[in-house]
């Protein structure tokens, strides 16, 4: 099957506004919030959302990145090339916002999960994704904050591309 | 290139460049690892290590510990000389009956070169050699490249030296091997007693004069004399030594530019090197010590996550 598009340009530009507006509703100035993206494709989300977030705010908002490869729990199963985890900020009786471009089966945010806790015990975390692929979880995880929900099966994968690394913001449903 | 293309880490001979490249660059995540707070991961929480310590050491086995801890692996320690080996075991039938007690992995240090590599024969386990008499010690070559990268970059063209008891020395063997791969110079210093005869053919030069090596390299990694693997005499006295290849502040003062000064410890104050030397800002002595444990990390995380 041709690979289809589910979100593009402009499309996309709306939803990551949109995104940034519910977190606005929540956290307010983001004063005692901060963003954490998981490694390796979260990251690019995350770094967008904060940049959306400081032109609306008008201030600067932490942002880390995550690298979940030590705490996975399908290591020795497949081949896992840990990614640099960057996160210059006390997570202590913060609100966090994890991030990810992809929710599927959940494993990735649980091991984020742990990841995080040597950063310190938030007061409360909650988990923001570009695409959720529903009916897909292995581990009771949900997002709060959704751009796009899809059903999906398990024989197709979702890409996101992003204009900083692969010229241009498009979110596809590919067969592998 | 995503994991490693040995089982075992017998020695920098037997790995290749990529290898290598894989272990520096996954121990740069480790390193920021044990600098957080909470210095533990979990990727190791189903693996049993067992330290085999035939011969005496502090450092290597105290990073070997402590990284092993902070993989969170189970651990079991072995000294020699606490041990059966005194009333008579052999090698493999000691370390078949600690393998019966399911370990996963084998950290061996031992007297005998090539004792690791025979027990990766014989024995169903990883294996890491952390030294084998005067043959390898592939972790601290791997450290002490990681160490000289995190000050000079890529290492290709950078100019080594190694000063000192070349001869007796396991660290100079797989740091050459190491330093070639990765693309660097490397000199030997050394009285010429010190200096096996065909060190030459590994492709490395040779240098009797101190001054003349310092002046040429970036960064001179001074060993220690290994007065306990010496069965005859290779020079005339200590003092000798000291005044022919010891390096001392006004030594490197003197020097046209700024090395690197690095020693893979224990540390002979006054011999090899003078305090004011292995204290100066030049050193790098304890940023090896704290690299070596990520390092090890990194060595122990990609050798478990083979099949």
């Amino acid at each position: 099957m041709k690979p289809r598009v589910l979100l593009e340009n402009k499309q996309l530009e709306v939803t990551l506004t949109r995104l940034c507006y519910q977190l606005i509703e929540v956290h307010n100035d983001f004063s005692e919030s901060v963003i954490i993206g998981l490694q390796p494709r979260g990251i690019y989300l995350a770094h967008r959302i904060q940049k959306l977030l400081e032109g609306i705010l008008k201030k600067k908002i932490n942002c880390g990145d995550l690298d979940t490869t030590f705490y996975r729990d399908d290591f020795r199963k497949k081949e896992l090339i840990p990614n640099q985890t960057n996160i210059n900020f006390i997570i202590e009786d913060k609100n966090v916002i994890l991030i990810d471009d992809v929710l599927y089966t959940g494993r990735t945010i649980r091991a984020g999960l742990d990841a995080m806790l040597a950063f310190g015990r938030p007061s409360d975390v909650e988990l923001l994704v570009l695409v959720d692929r529903r009916f897909s979880r292995h581990v009771p995880i949900q997002a709060k904050y959704v751009g796009l929900t899809i059903d999906s099966i398990s024989t197709q994968n979702v890409k996101v591309d992003w204009k900083e690394t692969d010229g241009k913001d498009r979110v596809t449903l590919i067969d592998k | 290139m995503s994991n490693l293309s040995v089982n075992h880490l017998l020695g920098i001979k037997y790995i290749t460049k990529a290898d290598i490249e894989l272990i520096l660059d996954t121990a740069k995540n480790f390193k920021e690892v044990i600098n957080r707070p909470i210095k533990k991961v979990p990727s190791l929480r189903d693996i049993t290590v067992a330290n085999l310590f035939f011969e005496n050491s502090t450092r290597t086995r105290l990073s070997f510990e402590l990284a092993q801890k902070r993989l969170s692996a189970d651990t079991v320690n072995f000294s020699a000389s606490s041990s059966s080996v005194k009333k008579g075991e052999t090698l493999i039938d000691t370390v078949n009956n600690i393998l019966a007690m399911k370990v996963d992995m084998i950290v061996m240090r031992h007297s005998s070169p090539g004792a690791a590599l025979f027990l990766s024969k014989k024995v169903n386990a990883k294996i890491v050699n952390a030294g084998d008499g005067a043959h390898e010690h592939p972790t601290q070559a791997l450290l002490d490249a990681f160490s000289m990268q995190e000050k000079l970059g890529d290492l290709k063209g950078k100019k080594i030296a190694i000063v000192g008891d070349i001869l007796h020395s396991r660290v100079a063997l797989s740091n050459i091997f190491c330093l070639q791969k990765l693309g660097a110079d490397v000199k030997v210093c050394g009285p010429t007693t010190l200096i096996p005869k065909y060190i030459e053919s590994l492709g490395v030069t040779v240098e009797t004069d101190l001054r003349k090596t310092l002046e040429w390299c970036d960064v001179a990694n001074m060993l220690r004399i290994q007065l306990e693997r010496q069965d005859i005499k290779f020079f005339p006295s200590i003092r000798e030594y000291t005044m022919l290849y010891g390096l001392d502040k006004q030594l490197l003062d003197s020097l046209s530019k700024k090395i690197i000064i690095m020693h893979p410890g224990p540390i002979n104050r006054g011999v090899e090197i003078t305090s004011d030397v292995a204290d100066s800002s030049q050193s790098i002595i304890l940023d090896q010590v704290e690299n070596g444990v990520a390092v090890r990390m990194a060595v122990m995380f990609l050798l478990a996550g083979r099949q």
